[in-house]
């Protein structure tokens, strides 16, 4: 029974986590770069293959944008997990008292962050790729964009950590998230183009709303089962 | 007798369900404002009842291969074969939704499918339980028994949405008949004959199939720990 004064609180664990997940992409930066890269890949592919004009470009723009970084934020979230598994790491770190969550949540907020920066680089370029000149409350991008970057970046990192343990598992993850990950994308995608377009389709803002509550629900039970699937054996 | 009593539910279920056609399709009058087509709901709406019925059950048995795998592994592993069956038999009735629904939207809508809250969560559903289906067959042994069990519990949060889909937000998809605006439901008694009907057949139908796949999952279970067992112990 360990000593109650000698287990460090639930933040500082999280927060010891955390530091250790930055220093490693400090160190190497791999998953920003690939993300940042492929992200960016993605973009040209899509203005290549539609051929954005300046009125259908609001339309799809939000689209676009959700994809990229959705396919972006998978490849790097295969690897978040990945590394951990190199080494035994993952297998020292289920010993040690700080418990599923914390872990997990730390993982959460450092992949949060990459996909942020990310986000913010290309942001830019992708206004300037398609032509954009939004129309409606451009503040409300700065609620949205984070809302369902972090739906992604939650179940992306729980469904990593989930399929890491299964034979194929690079094939895995993006076909259990996908689906997942599916209402967030439409509440996201749907904002988005309101928020360009400025065509007041959503004045209750109901599908922010909807985002946040996926958000809640879904970090919830993640939290909640993430020690059941890193223990799993 | 066994044999005896099988053959008797067998064609105790398939007469169930020529009179549920009988009703559906001869006995119940046309609607008044989709006319034919509207015979369909009797089979796309107990669908989809039905399919919130098992994808329950998947869920439930999914929640108890969780709290048994430590305690009681032996009775995980049946809970396992139930979520299983749950998930392969929703699958099979969500399916039947989905290709019903489209049956009946082109003649009264003009269009097979539209991206309302309704379609698209019913969409979502039944590709979270296919992923789930997948998810078993990459993996193996009580690990990918736990893992699955988790996905269960992300596809059932999916379930509450795509119940009140149709209820909070203005959907193309029509408004519940059941359960909805005090004005919805049945206005002819023979509707509501032909539906009870055809839930009944569906549902008594769609439970042997899945008392059958978690027999033959149990026996399947069973033979997999005695190899493990002989490949254990053998000399």
């Amino acid at each position: 029974m360990p000593n109650p004064s000698m287990t460090p609180n639930w933040t500082s664990l999280v927060l010891a986590h955390l530091r250790k997940d930055l220093q490693i992409e400090w160190r190497s930066r791999d998953a920003i770069n690939s993300m940042l890269f492929f992200a960016l890949l993605v973009v040209v592919l899509f203005s290549m293959a539609f051929d954005p004009t300046r009125a259908t470009s609001r339309e799809i723009a939000g689209g676009v944008l959700c994809v990229a970084t959705l396919f972006a934020s998978v490849s790097a979230l295969n690897q978040a997990w990945a590394r951990e598994i190199r080494h035994q790491v993952l297998d020292a770190l289920r010993m040690t008292p700080s418990g599923g969550a914390a872990m997990f949540l730390a993982k959460v907020l450092a992949n949060f962050l990459f996909v942020g920066i990310v986000q913010l680089v290309l942001g830019p370029i992708f206004f300037i790729f398609y032509n954009l000149h939004p129309l409606g409350d451009t503040w409300q991008l700065a609620i949205v964009i984070p809302l369902g970057t972090w739906a992604l970046v939650s179940n992306g990192t729980f469904f990593a950590a989930l399929s890491i343990r299964s034979r194929n598992r690079e094939m895995l993850l993006p076909l259990i998230l996908f689906p997942i990950f599916l209402p967030a994308l439409l509440a996201m995608v749907l904002s988005v183009k309101t928020i360009l377009t400025g065509d007041g389709s959503d004045p209750s803002l109901l599908w922010i709303k909807v985002l946040a509550g996926y958000d809640i629900i879904f970090t919830t039970i993640s939290l909640l089962l993430f020690s059941t699937v890193i223990e799993a054996e | 007798m066994k044999k005896l009593a099988l053959a008797a539910l067998a064609l105790g279920i398939v007469a169930m369900m020529v009179w549920g056609f009988y009703q559906a399709i001869y006995v119940a009058p046309d609607d008044a404002a989709q006319g034919a087509a509207f015979h369909i709901f009797y089979y796309h709406v107990p669908h989809g009842m039905l399919c919130y019925l098992f994808f329950t059950i998947n869920f439930v048995a999914s929640v108890l291969v969780l709290a048994w795998k430590k305690s009681n592994p032996a009775r995980a592993l049946a809970a396992d074969a139930w979520a299983l069956s749950g998930a392969e038999v929703g699958v099979v009735f969500c399916t039947v939704v989905l290709i019903t629904g489209p049956l009946w939207a082109r003649p009264v809508w003009g269009i097979w499918w539209t991206w309302d809250a309704r379609l698209t969560s019913t969409l979502v559903l039944w590709l979270i339980y296919v992923s789930y289906l997948l998810v078993r067959k990459f993996a193996s042994g009580t690990e990918m028994q736990t893992l699955a069990a988790v996905l269960a519990v992300f596809g059932a949060a999916d379930m509450p949405i795509n119940y009140l889909a149709n209820r909070i937000w203005r959907t193309q998809h029509p408004s519940p008949v059941f359960g909805g605006d005090p004005d919805a439901g049945f206005k002819d008694p023979r509707m509501l004959h032909a539906f009870g009907w055809n839930i009944l057949a569906w549902a008594v139908w769609g439970l042997a199939i899945l008392a059958f796949r978690v027999y033959i999952q149990r026996r399947q279970q069973s033979i997999e720990t005695a190899e493990a067992n002989a490949a254990l112990f053998a000399d």
